[in-house]
């Protein structure tokens, strides 16, 4: 089937006037979402998308458009579009495609056909399961806020003038679902999923269980007292950090001014036991990809070795204003031109679980849950403040929950903070897997 | 306007109910945007875009199916209305006829006085460069730029199995100036945006060269800032820059498909004191001009002004089209979606708190310690527990009375049902605030909210100074 999208990408190419560069996006999607309430489905979508992006550069100048559609006389005007645009941009001497750069593409298998084999009626099962099994997990859940199954296949197609000539298609789903545990008036909420490359790779079990677990955990939660703290991030609040600490190590934000860490290559900037690692071509992660935005080969990347910042990344355009290489680092939709991000980052896991590094501290903070890491977190700055719920740590043992509190640092000082990275790597729906972290001397704000 | 005929409409929604099924909608959407960017001294592009779509619902009991398509012909959407009544699994069967009423198009009581698609491509581009040399000139320290102009002309039809069948165009257009500065200690960054749903003739309303200046001195105040304070202390909210409060504090626990769930804390709660004396809380669809108006919703229904709490007591929720069916009540007009390819859910429209009468330099200074947050960022809640977050993007200590010394970045985090019964002054000069996009299950929505200038005697502020 990407065959088919290749197709239309080399179409767009072969219109390509002389001294025009063109690049064409084109990806489809069939998307299943089914969400369940009540052991009745509330909803069900189905249905498949498609888009085309295309780029133009002429003259150091960047034009761009895209449209919802593959039709023929579409994908004409979305040309016409793009190259009108090219004429309003300031000339750009970095400006212009990826070129094939003799990495070869990893071979992973990211496409489970099994998904595609699996009719509705089974994938209706799997969540009214894990919406059961939460409610009978403990007498206190008293409902289920959301209970879903979603699945996508996604295939994409890069052409360009320049040769680029890649295609690749994915598979992806997962269950997740949102518990509501009360005791009296006092309601508090967990959350639980599982991801997979196709259904029987689902757990929804274990995330029904951890959904009550973190649910029924915090029922008697308070406010704690306003200090600083020895705090254990839970894998799942590590990966939301790391996705923030990903964009400071952009090649483009480095060059345009917007990272904290740009004149830091070579530098200790975070504790020895750090290793960061941005590696696509895993395909336990849930973003892993074969190739990136414009089409080069997806690779591994080392950012941080040893606690030592040894890597910003890179698309064709950001590597060409450094004078270096892509990494291989293009992010995009078919609805944007590439940008510079991290796809899949994770941290070397260390040797002690989680509940082995709570044992170690006296007193201390697990953080379970943060939030308004998109209002309260400057990447730039670096300064950062979360609200956060979790359990406080007491002698090595997990003692009362606590909630609406903030846990503030800065991005910089965190990173040298951290004092033990956990054994507990979990992959998760986003770009970055998790592992318990423990951080010295965390403020934390509450009563 | 005839995105779709009548007829075709008619054929389609029948068909749709062919295997049995209570209600069947048509959505089709022709959304037009354009936007430019320029970054680090350069126009880097332009980009021009085109969503043309419909999505297709069945309901059977309490089951939706929802299935949509990019292909707009009879036969497209035939299709997309049988897989949309298969994930329903209708179990029933029959012919039923739909006859579709006069088109309602209510419009919104004002004009577009300059459509952004009939402005040259060069004169947006002028107000990017106008913007970063503005910027840049305020001061040395002003290391990096980025200017965003934006504009959208969305289409939309709505027709249902209920005879209904509505239309509206809806014009928004945005810019936003984003500087960083540069400083002895680090980089700190400073944000300005104006989005109204009004075409080109935002730039009469606005000027270009005060919005990047403020932009640029957001960003070289916060060079000399001090950490935030960690800790709980009177808040007062400045005028305008605050709405996203409400929107967080009670905004999304009054979405009626979060109450029905139990997931709110203000299920149950309607007649009951809520908030402090004098606060009213309203949403309103219909504010001319907002980033949140509407003229229908995605669901046909006509915006209303809603009023969710008046002196402080709970009078309603938000609903959509279902919720309100199941409950046997009118829609509020609060259904929206992100687009086509979504469902639509309660969604908030323009969110604001009614101005009180005390004067706004009085509420300070009557502070005698505490925290002055002129600037909101972005905000969530659980609405479960009510607890919420929001950021404090330009924020200053108060000292016996008195706006002192400016702050970093930081959260500050409440539970809601307290924090609307902990106000206690409310000024004079409401002001609406800068457009918003609100996230729910992953689908954004344009929303706007307004305060008037008002004090909370006691929020946790976020920061890491004692």
């Amino acid at each position: 089937m990407s065959d088919e999208l290749l197709a239309v990408a080399d179409r767009v190419v072969a219109m390509a006037r002389s001294g025009e560069q063109v690049e064409a996006v084109v990806v489809r999607g069939t998307d299943t979402e089914i969400r369940v309430y009540g052991g009745e489905v509330e909803s069900l979508s189905s249905a498949q998308s498609q888009g085309v992006g295309v780029r133009v550069v002429v003259d150091g100048r960047q034009g761009f458009a895209y449209a919802g559609s593959l039709d023929e006389s579409v994908i004409a005007e979305t040309l016409a579009e793009a190259r009108d645009n090219a004429t309003f941009a300031t000339v750009d001497e970095f400006a212009g495609l990826a070129e094939p750069d003799g990495v070869a593409t990893p071979i992973i298998d990211l496409h489970h056909p099994a998904l595609e084999a699996l009719g509705p009626e089974a994938k209706v099962a799997l969540a009214i399961e894990i919406e059961r099994a939460v409610r009978a997990a403990d007498a206190r859940i008293v409902g289920v806020e959301s209970a879903e199954y979603a699945d996508s296949v996604a295939e994409s197609a890069v052409a360009t003038t320049t040769g680029i000539r890649t295609a690749g298609r994915e598979s992806t789903c997962y269950v997740a679902t949102y518990a509501l545990a009360a005791e009296g008036d006092d309601v508090q909420t967990g959350f639980g999923f599982s991801v997979g490359r196709d259904p029987a790779e689902l757990d929804p079990a274990r995330a029904a269980a951890e959904a009550a677990e973190r649910a029924t955990r915090m029922l008697g939660a308070v406010q704690p007292a306003s200090g600083r703290f020895t705090v254990v991030l839970d894998p799942w609040v590590t990966a939301q950090f790391l996705g923030l600490i990903g964009y400071t190590l952009s090649g483009d934000a480095v060059l345009k001014g917007r990272s904290l860490f740009a004149d830091r290559l070579g530098d200790l900037v975070a504790s020895p036991l750090l290793t960061l690692i941005d590696d696509p071509t895993d395909p336990r992660a849930f973003t892993a990809t074969d190739a990136d935005g414009e089409g080069l080969a997806a690779r591994r990347n080392v950012l941080i070795d040893d606690g030592v910042l040894t890597k910003f990344v890179h698309n064709a355009q950001s590597a060409r204003r450094a004078g270096t290489v892509s990494t291989g680092n293009a992010v995009r939709g078919f609805r944007s031109t590439p940008d510079v991000g991290c796809l899949a980052l994770s941290l070397r896991p260390g040797t002690a679980d989680q509940a082995a590094l709570v044992a170690g501290i006296t007193d201390g903070v697990l953080v379970q849950e943060v939030s308004g890491l998109h209002s309260g977190v400057n990447p730039i700055s670096g300064d950062f403040s979360t609200g956060a719920e979790g359990i406080r740590i007491r002698d090595g043992q997990l003692a009362e929950p606590i909630r609406e509190f903030t846990i503030a640092s800065t991005l910089q000082k965190m990173l040298r903070d951290v004092t033990a990275v956990g054994s507990d790597l979990q992959f998760l729906p986003m770009s970055a897997s998790g592992v318990s972290l423990v951080v010295d001397d965390l403020t934390i704000s509450g009563s | 306007m005839g995105m779709i005929d009548a007829s075709v409409l008619e054929r389609v929604l029948a068909s749709a109910l062919r295997t049995g099924g209570d209600f069947a909608e048509v959505f089709a959407e022709d959304r037009r945007s354009s936007s430019a960017l320029l970054d680090d001294g350069r126009v880097e592009e332009l980009t021009s875009g085109r969503d043309r779509g419909a999505g297709i619902r069945v309901v059977v009991g309490d089951t939706t199916g929802f299935a949509h398509t990019a292909d707009l012909s009879e036969a497209g959407l035939l299709a997309a209305a049988e897989a949309a009544a298969a994930a329903a699994r209708g179990g029933g069967g029959g012919v039923r006829t739909v006859a579709l009423g006069p088109v309602i198009a209510p419009g919104r009581g004002f004009d577009i006085e300059i459509a952004p698609i009939e402005v040259p491509k060069a004169r947006k581009v002028a107000l990017l460069t106008q913007a970063d040399e503005t910027a840049r000139s305020v001061a040395g320290a002003i290391s990096q730029v980025s200017v965003n102009y934006s504009d959208s002309l969305r289409r939309i039809l709505v027709a249902n199995s209920d005879g209904l069948l509505a239309e509206d165009e809806t014009v928004r257009t945005f810019f936003a100036v984003s500087c960083v500065a540069t400083g002895d200690t680090g980089l700190q960054t400073g944000r300005e945006t104006v989005g109204h749903t009004i075409g080109f003739e935002l730039f009469d309303r606005y000027d270009i060269d005060d919005l990047a200046r403020r932009a640029a001195d957001r960003a070289l105040t916060k060079l000399a800032a001090r950490p935030a304070p960690s800790g709980q202390m009177p808040v007062v909210i400045g005028s305008g820059g605050g709405g996203v409060l409400f929107h967080e504090a009670c905004g999304h626990g009054l979405e009626a498909d979060l109450v029905s769930k139990g997931a709110s804390v203000f299920a149950g709660r309607v007649g009951q004191q809520v908030a402090s004396r004098g606060v009213t809380v309203v949403d309103d669809g219909t504010m001319a001009r907002e980033w949140g108006n509407i003229a229908i919703d995605d669901e046909g229904h006509p915006a209303q002004r809603n009023v969710l709490i008046e002196d402080g007591i709970l009078t309603d929720y938000m609903w959509d089209q279902l919720r309100a069916r199941s409950e046997g009540r009118p829609s509020s007009g609060n259904g929206r979606r992100q687009s086509y390819q979504h469902l639509p859910m309660v969604r908030m429209t323009n969110t604001y708190l009614l101005a009180g009468t005390e004067e706004p330099e009085d509420i300070i200074a009557s502070t005698e310690r505490g925290v002055y947050v002129k600037h909101l960022g972005g905000g969530q809640v659980n609405t479960a527990t009510g607890d919420f977050v929001f950021g404090m993007t330009e924020a200053y200590l108060i000292e016996n009375g008195e706006v002192t010394e400016p702050l970093r970045e930081g959260n500050l985090i409440g539970n809601g049902p307290e924090v609307l019964q902990r106000i206690d002054a409310l000024g004079n000069d409401f002001a609406m605030g800068p457009p918003g996009t609100c996230g729910k299950d992953g689908q954004g929505v344009p929303v706007g909210d307004g305060v008037p200038t008002l004090r909370v005697t006691s929020l946790t502020i976020g920061g890491t100074a004692a």
